[in-house]
């Protein structure tokens, strides 16, 4: 099966003109290249979103600074945390899902290829909008340019009396947009996934990273339609008199973050789980061993799935709920922790006996394993809720949750993206400079998230543009500060990476990792087609299967 | 050769003491950097008062439940990594495929099962005992008002209105005077947080939030809002003075006084009363009586001015008058474009408001 994929007249295709090669990209169907178009399009708006962290740490470095204004500031944080969920972290998960689901169950593309790249398009066009704002938002007011109301965007600010101008209508349409193509593309792999798989393939012997998946468009569908029914709301308010959020004619503010936190705490799953995805696929081929308990990781990421769609109001232990409420909701988000904690035990099981090998791919996993178990672990500080009165809203809160989608999300992201690379590019990154990357980007991360608790349990609130001296913050915002930059010489390392191995890399060969998916049969990268016949599996490790015929995995599933 | 394959090892064990370092360096900072840092920090693990003491008491124990938790899996997880690393000489057979366990998964699903449940019956504990707290008979009523971007307080039952800098008496235990709080919003969100006193709560237009406190010690005690509220947040601060009994009774008796009128500050008088000052700002016993900003006419009984942006200087007072702006860009007071004879004259009146 490895040496079954045939060329078919590709040689000849780099013979073409530069712009009919480029308008193939614009007009394509093909999963992969739509999945290249995602993760590239989300390193760019990665670049962008850090640069608009770095404006706010640099304001933060000591206290009474003047490096920008108030409005400035908040328009940054907005920005920075709109841009990082909608436009980096859930199309380069998007982008992976794209490229690997129909390689990992042996098909030939997405069940639906223009639905694929529609969605994808509205995604990108979404983002667009957003920066137009910079542009467009002073509208005929002057009131204002880029959206200035805080990423979760609570009510009354969105109002028109407190938002006047287009600011806000921009960021309301770009995540309706955008949350358009979400839905498509979480369709798209539900659909995908239940219908595609090659013959032979079980749900039971999927990889994990097509479960994983499964659950994340479920998750994706039950928690951007609120989302969207709640832009649409908020349209409703500023264009035509509505007032659902409205408070001065009546409206409910609380309604507003029940919308919000429905869609926004289901979210924090949609992003983590295809990381746990990575984690699953890459901790296991570098340990040299099967994952450990597989339907038990199975069972555990539905449970997340089910779960996850009960604690929102963990967002809101300070909105004045009553003891019940907040008892309920205190309950729902700590029981979340005891299938995350299985996964945990379940990736040092398999780590545990096996003969580890620390590539790059891995050395994100084991950091992304230290990280997330400790974002798990404030987690449950900050589910406790009377500890939440105090810690919610606070620099506390703003290193969990860096502590997750940094140290979680984005460790995984990066790992995964040196693992499949070589399929991707067919060159070998330089393991050198991958190295580099990871120990400036750990030291980095460190410094910045670590240090940013401490200011958080000594009263400091989050999106604050300036704070008093004298309070005890001021030298943890300085070391802060500092660890921004070790990330940036990390991220300028990936690039260079990135940049030079697409020109000088080796050539990776179809299966560089000896791995066990069926990504690794076809060549590097894949043919149109994926795979010239469609294969035949009879265990969760095809490949594993032909290398060792003497000791098959299926005489033991 | 061989010497390639000692800085590979050597490296891997920089690389695991490095992330022994990164682990042990957060658990350190957690444990001991919050409670040694200045002295002058509102820490909410220097609890001075029943609400904030019950949270501070129920954090220990989460945080020493954490902490095992952190020890054991980051001990198993260096375990795993350093010792089950390739090393040199690996016959390059793979190792023993193992599929699972289910004693295993059942046991690592057990424990966490009865550790949440502890969790989850001391932290209802917690919730109950603030949430559904009893009013004492001498208990001090307030309203506190979130604007933008300052606070509103008033004394129901003791006819009191001031801003920005709440005055409580201290609560003796045995026999409890403490303050409960009604919350309300007049534009957006805001919340209430005095971290050494209790933890935060809303205040939300169109809703009814409640907080109380019993500090057990005079003195001065810093929060600030802590819930997005626009441009000027960060300048919301707010500053809880703790007074003895005595004092407190004092301080009530002198803002309950009508405005004292000076003769020799009639102009500034006249100026605060006939341009665009009236409109936002009341002084009890003159035609003053706008609502948009806060109470002046006792504001030289307070220490700071623009809810805690400023001290309450008459240099910082002018500047503050002339363009706030300069003080705190964004806040809703226009500047008043007096001249500068007016604005000394206005001054001198302002700073008779004791």
């Amino acid at each position: 099966m490895a040496s079954d994929t045939i060329a078919l007249g590709i040689a000849d295709q780099d013979a073409r003109p530069i712009g009919e090669k480029l308008h193939d990209w614009v007009v394509t169907v093909d999963h992969k290249k739509l999945g290249i178009l995602y993760i590239l399009y989300s390193l760019l708006f990665l670049v962008i979103g850090g640069v608009e962290a770095t404006i706010m740490r640099i304001q933060l470095i000591v206290p009474h600074n003047h490096f920008v204004s108030p409005q400035v500031f908040n328009r940054m944080f907005t920005m920075h945390g709109t841009t990082m969920i909608f436009f980096v972290a859930m199309p380069i998960l998007f982008g992976f899902g794209t490229y690997l689901i129909p390689l990992m169950i042996g098909t030939r593309d997405m069940a639906f290829p223009r639905l694929n790249a529609f969605s994808f398009w509205m995604t990108a066009f979404g983002g667009l909008l957003l920066y137009f704002s910079f542009i467009g938002g002073n509208g005929l007011y002057g009131a204002g340019n880029a959206p200035d109301v805080g990423w979760f965007a609570y009510a009354p600010l969105t109002s028109r009396a407190f938002s006047p101008g287009h600011s806000t209508d921009f960021w309301t349409l770009a995540l309706l947009i955008s949350g358009i193509g979400s839905i498509g593309t979480a369709v798209n792999f539900i659909t995908t996934i239940l219908c595609m798989r090659c013959p032979g393939m079980t749900l039971g012997k999927m990889p994990l990273l097509a479960w994983l998946n499964l659950v994340m468009g479920g998750l994706v569908i039950l928690a951007v339609s609120p989302l969207t029914a709640a832009q649409i709301m908020l349209s409703i308010d500023r264009f035509l008199g509505g007032h659902f959020f409205d408070t001065q004619a009546g409206g409910a503010a609380v309604l507003w973050m029940h919308f919000f936190w429905i869609f926004g705490h289901p979210e924090v799953y949609v992003l983590i789980i295809p990381c746990f995805a990575f984690a699953s696929e890459i901790i296991p081929v570098f340990s040299r061993k099967p994952i450990f308990g597989y339907p038990v990781m199975v069972g555990a990421t539905v449970a997340i799935g089910f779960i996850s769609m009960s604690v929102w109001a963990h967002h809101m232990f300070t909105v004045g709920m009553s003891s019940y409420g907040n008892a309920f909701f205190t309950a729902t988000t700590m029981v979340i922790a005891v299938p995350t904690g299985i996964k945990i035990f379940n990736w040092i099981g398999t780590m545990w006996g096996g003969k580890i090998q620390f590539r790059a791919p891995m050395l994100f996993c084991i950091g992304f394993l230290f990280q997330f178990l400790i974002a798990g672990l404030t987690g449950i500080m900050l589910g406790a809720s009377p500890f939440n009165w105090q810690l919610g809203n606070s620099y506390f809160v703003v290193a969990h949750f860096h502590y997750v989608i940094v140290g979680g999300i984005l460790f995984t992201i990066f790992g995964a993206f040196y693992y499949w690379f070589p399929k991707m590019s067919g060159r070998m990154y330089n393991e050198a400079l991958a190295k580099w990357h990871f120990w400036l980007f750990l030291i980095g991360f460190h410094l910045t998230f670590d240090f940013m608790h401490i200011p958080g349990m000594l009263g400091m609130p989050r999106r604050i543009y300036t704070y008093e001296p004298g309070r005890g913050w001021d030298i943890w915002n300085l070391i802060v500060t500092i660890g921004v930059f070790f990330q940036i010489a990390g991220v300028l390392v990936f690039v260079v990476n990135l940049l030079w191995s697409l020109l000088k890399g080796e050539p990776a060969g179809n299966d560089p990792w000896d791995a066990w998916t069926l990504e690794w049969s076809t060549t590097s990268p894949p043919p149109d087609y994926n795979f010239a016949t469609i294969p035949v599996v009879e265990s969760r490790r095809p490949l594993w299967d032909i290398k060792h015929p003497e000791d098959p995995d299926w005489k033991y599933e | 050769m061989k010497s390639n394959e000692q800085t590979r090892s050597l490296g891997r064990k920089i690389a695991g003491i490095a992330v022994l370092l990164a682990g042990g360096l957060l658990a350190a900072t957690l444990c001991f950097g919050a409670p040694a840092s200045s002295a002058q920090a509102p820490s909410i693990f220097k609890p001075q008062s029943t609400p904030a003491d019950s949270i501070f008491r129920l954090s220990l124990l989460v945080l020493t439940i954490t902490g095992l938790i952190f020890i054991i899996v980051f001990s198993l997880l260096v375990y795993s990594v350093v010792k089950f690393r390739k090393r040199g000489g690996d016959d390059g057979r793979e190792p023993p495929q193992v599929y699972g366990s289910n004693q295993v998964e059942l046991a690592w699903t057990v424990i966490p099962v009865l550790v949440v449940l502890v969790l989850f019956f001391a932290t209802a504990r917690v919730i109950h005992s603030i949430q559904d707290a009893p009013k004492p008979p001498g208990t001090i009523e307030v309203i506190a008002i979130g604007h933008q971007f300052w606070w509103e307080f008033r004394y129901p039952t003791l006819g009191v209105v001031t801003a920005n800098e709440l005055h409580v008496p201290v609560s003796d235990p045995s026999h409890p005077s403490p303050t409960f709080l009604t919350l309300l919003s007049a534009d957006t969100d805001h919340s209430f947080w005095v971290p050494r006193l209790a933890g935060k709560t809303d205040l939300i237009p169109n809703r009814e939030n409640h907080t109380w406190i019993d500090p057990h010690e005079t003195g001065l005690y810093l929060g600030q809002c802590a819930q997005y509220c626009g441009t000027q947040h960060a300048k919301m601060l707010l500053r809880v003075y703790v007074d003895s009994r005595e004092q407190f009774d004092r301080w009530v008796q002198d803002e309950k006084k009508p405005a004292v009128v000076e003769e020799q500050v009639g102009e500034g008088r006249r100026i605060f009363e006939t341009t665009a000052c009236l409109n936002c700002h009341a002084v009890s016993g003159t035609v003053a009586d706008g609502h948009f900003g806060p109470d002046l006419t006792h504001l030289m009984s307070r220490a700071t001015i623009a809810s805690g942006a400023a001290a309450n200087t008459p240099e910082e007072l002018k500047m503050w008058i002339q363009n706030p702006d300069s003080i705190k860009p964004g806040s809703l007071m226009p500047a008043m474009q007096l001249n500068e004879k007016d604005l000394d004259a206005l001054t001198a009146y302002l700073v008779t408001l004791r």
